[in-house]
């Protein structure tokens, strides 16, 4: 039974997080060999979830007086996507966190932050999800400020504040919509709004939403604290904040909450639609003048972010006009798959950027240079995450943008066709920047010593690699597509109808 | 009215947080938004003269086998209750969190004014 194994999903990282910090300083390797045992553990069970959909209804309670944890196509990728990534930066961190002190608080932050992460997926309650996002966001707010110098203090309490703000703001969309419908779970409540229609007090609360929501996602024009707060943190946890938690807090539940609760119509889809052409546009330009690396990778994360919104924006569109329904779940299958690829090639290039901070101590691109022969692995994967992200086949992020430009064409929208095209051709360019001023080159006097660097770092950047060129088979094999990545877009296409399948699923 | 005023110490709260320069003011103001949709949340559950919601034996009917119809007319709605706990608690955490931030913050830098902390750009 699928639906008793949901609740693990929460339990296991949130049992192994409190038990972590009992080790201290002198069990550290026990501490680091648990956390890796529970993120290949969650791995293990988000594989199992494939295709598959359950409700779990918590203490038996039946919804709606009781929570309950829905299991479906959407979540179901979320929470493989989660596990990749959180396995491969929990490896990374085995090596790369020694350089830090209290590990064990770090290991426990961490499995916290997946904890409320996995949470806010499978929660089929909007009160539940508040909470397992206050869960995750709090411990990333401490993981951005980990180091405690100057810098970082600096961007954890900007990232803080602007974060509290949009928690805030979700919260009093919670109360609004309560004290409409009468009903926490989402299923009755977009049953309830579906027989009411919207009213004014609705009306404020999905406004509230998309505000709370786009500044957990970090879309223009509510992006301003991302290129700190990323850039700030330890690089696995850049790695989880640019790879998976913008996405399961911020796009996740704004999609969750438009598609499945409110119901898509043509203003909220052009909403969505503008907002990721907005943040594809602005994130790749100002990306090109950084000269950070890492930062230059968080503004790369809020244009690719753009990918995904954008894709799933016009798949609303499409659905709210009713007229093109295999261009819509093209154009929403393309935004799903590219949240999955970005999450797994923005992670390799975090990790590498860790990786070369790591063996240099910096992260200045102009004090770099000739990486290329030191750091031949490093190199390597910084290569294929590059050329995944600019979109070069046979690379995943190819085939994504691929699929995006497809829908928008046979959609008949060919100016957002064009700007797709040339945000990916700001990109190349400022990967091929990356790779120009770090890897090849001359190398400076100050870096003759640097070595690379060993063990789990390079199988946790080595797996992402392999990753990054066997995603596109989840496209190509037919039987992949119809297990993993149908079922997702199937969830928004029906969009409503979400909500009788979990009442008579009870 | 008593919703426009707590939508009035939300704004109060949401301006001080984005207009104030010290960071103590800021995490004062992000508090007083807190508080005002606790407030909202209690109001939606309030009853002028309402009861405590909880089943005593005189509200049990004895030949319906459940609560009597003045029950569920006249108790309060204990979910908002349940919620704004978890909120409370909720916010201390992240009070406790950014109060913290803020002290590291003063020992380096020797200021809370956010103008005079910034060495991130671009």
């Amino acid at each position: 039974m699928i639906g008793s194994r949901l609740p693990l999903f929460v339990a296991i990282p949130l049992v192994t997080a409190f038990v972590l910090p009992l080790f201290g300083s002198k069990g550290k390797s026990v501490a680091t060999l648990l956390a890796n045992l529970a993120t290949t553990a969650l791995l293990v069970l988000s594989v199992g979830t494939i295709g598959q959909s359950a409700v779990y209804e918590i203490g038996n309670w039946s919804i709606p007086i009781g929570i309950n944890f829905v299991l479906d196509g959407l979540s179901s990728l979320l929470l493989l996507v989660i596990s990749v990534v959180s396995a491969a930066a929990m490896l990374f961190s085995t090596r790369y966190m020694e350089q830090y002190t209290a590990k064990a608080k770090y290991l426990c932050l961490f499995m916290l932050m997946v904890a409320g992460m996995n949470g806010v997926v499978l929660s089929g309650d909007i009160f539940n999800l508040f909470v397992f996002l206050e869960i995750a966001s709090i411990a990333s707010y401490a993981l951005v400020g980990f180091g405690c110098e100057h810098e970082e203090l600096e961007a954890a309490f900007k990232y803080m504040v602007l974060g509290s703000i949009a928690s805030i703001f979700i919260l009093f969309g919670v109360a609004l919509t309560y004290g409409n419908t009468g009903s926490l779970n989402m299923a009755y409540i977009s049953k309830a709004i579906a027989g009411s229609g919207l009213n004014t007090g609705l009306g404020f609360a999905l406004a509230l939403f998309i505000v709370g929501f786009g500044l957990k996602a970090a879309l223009v024009p509510f992006h301003a604290w991302l290129p700190d707060a990323h850039p700030s943190a330890p690089a696995p946890i850049s790695a989880m904040l640019s790879g998976v938690l913008i996405k399961s807090l911020g796009a996740y539940a704004l999609v969750r909450v438009l598609f499945n609760i409110f119901g898509i119509t043509t203003s909220t889809g052009w909403l969505l639609l503008v907002l990721g052409l907005l943040s594809m546009v602005a994130g790749a330009f100002l990306a090109l003048g950084q000269w950070d690396i890492k930062r230059l990778m968080a503004y790369s994360s809020i244009s690719q972010l753009g990918y995904v919104v954008l894709g799933i924006g016009l798949g609303g569109i499409l659905i709210a006009k009713g007229d093109s329904p295999t261009w819509a779940s093209l154009a929403i299958l393309g935004g799903l798959f590219h949240l999955a690829n970005h999450a797994v090639y923005k992670s390799l290039l975090f990790l590498t950027s860790g990786s070369v901070q790591m063996a240099t101590g910096t992260r200045q691109l102009k004090e770099m240079g000739g990486l290329a022969g030191k750091m031949p692995v490093t190199r390597a994967a910084c290569t294929v995450a590059s050329a995944s992200i600019a979109g070069i086949p046979p690379f995943s992020g190819f085939w994504s943008k691929l699929i995006l430009v497809v829908a928008a064409i046979g959609a008949g929208f060919y100016w957002i066709a064009a700007v797709i095209v040339f945000v990916s051709l700001c990109t190349l360019i400022m990967y091929l920047k990356v790779q120009r001023y770090a890897f090849l080159g001359e190398l400076p006097e100050s870096l003759q010593q640097v070595k690379e660097v060993k063990g789990s770092m390079l199988f946790a950047m080595l797996s992402l690699a392999c990753l990054c060129v066997l995603m596109g088979l989840l496209v190509i094999v037919p039987s992949l597509k119809a297990g993993i990545l149908d079922p997702a877009v199937k969830v928004l296409t029906d969009g409503l109808q979400y909500s009788t399948k979990i009442i008579a699923s009870s | 009215m008593l919703y426009a005023l707590c939508f009035l110490l939300f704004m109060i709260g949401l301006y001080c947080a984005v207009v104030k320069k010290n960071m103590v003011k800021i995490v004062i103001g992000i508090m007083v938004m807190e508080y005002a949709v606790n407030l909202f949340l209690i109001m939606l559950g309030y009853r002028a003269g309402g009861i405590a919601p909880i089943v005593t034996r005189d509200q049990l009917s004895s030949t319906l086998g459940q609560v009597l119809p003045a029950f569920i007319s006249s108790s309060v709605d204990p979910l908002p209750q349940a919620l704004v706990l978890t909120a409370i608690v909720i916010s201390l955490g992240s009070l406790a969190l950014m109060i913290s931030i803020c002290i590291r913050t003063y020992q380096r830098y020797g200021t809370f004014d956010i103008t005079e902390i910034r060495r991130l750009k671009g």
